[in-house]
């Protein structure tokens, strides 16, 4: 155990790989993947991301978050001896030996633009923005190809039918990749359906609770600005006792 | 460590220990330890990185000299420019528009829809983003979003827990109107169409969260953050406002007294580009990528702390920079997700934090600096932690409890992000408790402005993450999204009204960074160091020592 005056410094040791950068003499295994089709050897068990800096990339694109919410990270990859093209977030994969690997910085979809405030939830909405959602083939590559193993040529049936709810509800954890888009046959650009179905289910069909819009109401009928201005103007001690009163609900 | 055998994606060893947990879990059901005194408070915060000994120091220049900050930080404001007064032209502006946001996460956005819904034409305004529109810490929020809407709450229980969470340091007018607008926010959320978890009578789901004393946690499963941004984002695109990326602000321009624009350079061409604005929006959020203390981070690539740094080379007033926020729970296995979030809600929905002989030791919900302190203290100074194979320490996290009481499914339907990240290492976070440890989560101090977003300097306004004062030393849960959103909004609004009192374009100069090198030598400052960085650097540090600029 530390000293209680260098548990910091132990802290800190024990995170600097992650923090400063890979250093070769701590790695006991390795790998080799395939760069933009150049050979790399790299520590087995970084992720995509990690091996791609670890070689020597600094990225400028494709790299957001990190964490597998932003979708700029999107990858193309093939493994040695088996000829189907497989896809990945970066940040949120693995290396595995023999890794042929790309990356897709940028998918140029087409998307709409539209009035939210005059549609109505159901197929015209999506018709008049999207036309070309009926096109779709039922080849299920989109689905194959989503990283967030979203049910993909679902949502555009789902679509195709008008159902906006569940269109809605079966792409809600979609990062916007644009993975699907790059392997339809059919050309769409089904994220961006997915969102403006996301918008009119959230507007349209699931109202704002009465308690809230009461809520807003008495706020701006001014009822809470006597005990707010109130407390901006009590002293510390007088704050403290009432923070350590307040009851609290059960989460 | 490939002698290791591996169960369930843990290594052997750490099996047997999460062997304990599972078997005290239904022991455990009913029990929460007690929540801490305010004395015992203080005395387990002695342990947190802000507080322990080392780590900071004083400023040496500028307005707010003498205040503490981080060494990490301290290094950038003791930092030379990256372009130097004489080096280039910026009198020609390559965009002349009446407002310049910079940053688009939730905070810039918002802002960029406000100052158009106030009446400034989408072509009079100019977004910019050093990487992706929405490559932002906004995308990555998984908790939630507070709001006192329900009957039993009120804005005024709001502002106490915010206020008593961060020890009573607030800013209180602008705490009262981050209060005070939240409901409307949430109401705005939903005429855009934004997706809020509903009960099945359609009221939000709200739970609690650390230092709360009410539920009021607004979340979109999750993937709260990515809801609330893409809709807003799907919004702005929707009103054709003009946005650049991968074009990162690397200095503001200033007439001597006003900001006047900014330089922006292109991280692809290596050319620069000057905007002219009458007011700007600075939005560029936090900077985990810093990494204070070596800690990893839960933040995006981009943050790096460059608003703070380009507003206080122009005289903008900051505050409370002495503190950070840790999470208390971030990732701590498997090496690959080392630091990235699990949220709080996982804690607000029963998950207890376990040493390794499976007791629970703490209450799970304080506030988060004493949550992270006390996890340092469990690992560091009782020794009670579990040890990785990478020599990280951490205390687990029992996330099966989530199921044992809310039922069956619960994760995969409230948590499917977390399940998800966890199973793509093929751990079942379902089943087996996850290992945690504190990471570098928010920057709690800023860029100090008033109720509408203005700083001390003319034509600048902050909102989001790069603010400081609204949560004073350390941030609730669901407070920050608010935040952007609600100081987004302001600052879009006040930026208009200023515009239409009809302000004149100003010289374009940056004539303020001579000064700033003048206080940087009078202060001896001898150092290479330049910032903004813009981004953090990873690279292996074999191909580092090979590196040559011959091209
Ligand atoms: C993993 C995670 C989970 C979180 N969970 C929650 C939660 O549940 N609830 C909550 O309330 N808060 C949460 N937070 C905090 C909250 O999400 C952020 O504090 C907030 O969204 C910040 O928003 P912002 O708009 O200020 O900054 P950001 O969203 O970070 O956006 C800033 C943008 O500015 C850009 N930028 C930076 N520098 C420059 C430059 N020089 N030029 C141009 N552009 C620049 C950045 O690239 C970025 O796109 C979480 C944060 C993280 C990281
Ligand atoms: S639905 Fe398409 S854009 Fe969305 S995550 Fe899946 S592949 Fe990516
Ligand atoms: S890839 Fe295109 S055509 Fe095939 S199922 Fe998906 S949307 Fe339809
Ligand atoms: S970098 Fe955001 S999903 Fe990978």
């Amino acid at each position: 155990m530390p000293e209680k005056d260098n548990i910091m410094d132990a802290i800190a040791e024990s995170n600097k790989s992650v923090v400063t950068g890979i250093d070769e003499k701590d790695i006991e295994h390795w790998i080799t993947i395939w760069i933009l089709g150049r050979e790399y050897k790299v520590p087995a068990g970084l992720t995509i991301m990690q091996a791609m800096e670890f070689s020597g990339y600094r990225f400028v694109r494709s790299c957001g978050c990190r964490a597998g919410f932003c979708g700029a990270c999107t990858t193309v990859y093939r493994i040695e001896g088996d000829y189907r093209l497989k896809t990945a977030m970066a940040c949120q994969t693995r290396i595995e030996e023999g890794m042929y690997l790309t990356q897709i910085p940028f998918t140029p979809a087409e998307r709409a633009n539209y009035d939210i405030n005059k549609l109505a939830p159901g197929i015209e909405a999506l018709l008049t923005n999207y036309p070309e959602i009926l096109r779709c083939l039922g080849c299920n590559a989109c689905t194959k190809a989503c990283p967030q193993d979203i049910d993909v040529m679902e949502y555009i049936a789902a679509g195709k039918r008008g159902d906006v709810g569940l269109m809605a509800e079966l792409s809600f954890d979609c990062i916007q990749c644009g993975l699907c888009a790059i392997r339809c046959p059919a050309e769409l650009a089904q994220y961006n359906y997915a969102q403006l179905a996301r918008r009119l289910h959230g507007k349209y069909e699931t109202p704002i609770p009465g308690y809230c819009l009461n809520r807003v109401k008495e706020i701006e009928s001014g009822k809470f600005d006597a005990e707010l201005d109130k407390l901006v103007k009590t002293s510390n001690e007088e704050l403290r006792k009432l923070y350590t009163a307040r009851d609290i609900e059960k989460a | 460590m490939a002698e290791l055998k591996f169960i369930g994606g843990y290594p052997e060893y750490m099996r047997k220990h999460i062997d304990i947990v599972n078997s005290t879990r239904a022991q455990r059901k009913d029990f929460t330890p007690e929540a801490m005194t305010m004395e015992q408070r203080d005395e387990v915060l002695k342990l947190h990185p802000d507080y322990a000994p080392g780590g900071k120091r004083a400023i040496a220049l500028g307005p707010n000299k003498g205040d503490m900050a981080p060494n990490e930080v301290a290094d950038l404001l003791e930092a030379y420019p990256l372009i130097q007064g004489n080096e280039m032209d910026v009198s020609k502006p390559d965009y002349t528009v009446d407002l310049l946001v910079i940053g688009g996460g939730l905070a810039g956005t918002t802002a960029a829809v406000w100052a158009n819904d106030t009446g400034i034409d989408k072509n009079k305004i100019l977004l910019v983003n050093k990487l992706r529109h929405g490559d932002a810490n906004s995308i990555m929020a998984e908790g939630g979003t507070q709001a006192a809407d329900r009957e039993d709450d009120s804005p005024d229980r709001h502002f106490l827990d915010a206020i008593g969470g961060g020890h009573f340091t607030n800013k209180p007018d602008v705490l009262k109107e981050l209060v005070k607008d939240a409901p409307f926010i949430m109401k705005w959320l939903c005429d855009l169409g934004a997706m809020i978890d509903r009960e099945k009578d359609n009221s939000f789901v709200e739970k609690g969260g650390g230092g709360t004393s009410r539920c009021r946690m607004h979340a979109c499963k999750d993937y709260t953050g990515l809801e609330e941004l893409r809709v807003i984002r799907d919004e702005f695109r929707n009103r054709e406002i003009p946005y650049l990326e991968y074009l990162p602000v690397v200095e503001l321009l200033t007439d001597g007294n006003r900001v006047t624009g900014a330089v922006l350079y292109n991280l692809e061409t290596g050319d620069y580009k000057i905007v002219q604005a009458k007011a700007t929006i600075l939005a560029t959020g936090g900077f985990g990528r810093l990494h204070v203390r070596g800690f990893p981070t839960t933040n995006h690539y981009g943050a790096t702390c460059d608003g703070v740094v380009l507003a206080y080379r122009i005289g903008a007033k900051l505050r409370d920079t002495d503190t950070v926020q840790y999470h208390p729970t971030g990732a701590a296995y498997p090496q690959q997700i080392i630091g990235l979030l699990l949220t709080e809600k996982l804690r607000s929905m029963g998950a207890q934090p376990l040493n390794k002989d499976g007791e629970a030791f703490v209450f799970p919900l304080e506030p988060r600096d004493v949550e992270a302190s006390s996890f340092i203290r469990e690992c560091y100074v009782k020794d009670k932690g579990i040890i990785t194979p990478t020599g990280m320490r951490g205390i687990w996290l029992d996330t099966p409890m989530i199921e044992l009481k809310n039922g069956k499914g619960t994760i995969e339907k409230s948590f499917p992000g977390m399940f998800r990240m966890f199973q793509r290492f093929d751990l079942d976070i379902r089943k087996d408790p996850v290992l945690v440890f504190p990471t570098l989560h928010y920057q709690n101090g800023g860029v100090e402005t008033d109720p509408w977003g203005k700083t001390n300097i003319a034509g600048l306004w902050v909102a989001g993450e790069v603010s400081g004062g609204v949560h004073g030393k350390n941030r609730l849960m669901g407070n920050s999204t608010l935040d952007c959103l609600v100081f987004g909004r302001r600052s879009g609004i006040s930026t208009a009204e200023y515009l239409k009192s009809n302000p004149q374009y100003g010289k374009l100069s940056i004539d303020h960074l001579n000064n700033y090198v003048k206080l940087l030598k009078e202060a001896g400052i001898e150092t290479s160091r330049k910032a903004p960085v813009l981004l953090p650097d990873y690279r292996g540090k074999a191909v580092l020592a090979r590196m040559i600029d011959i091209f």
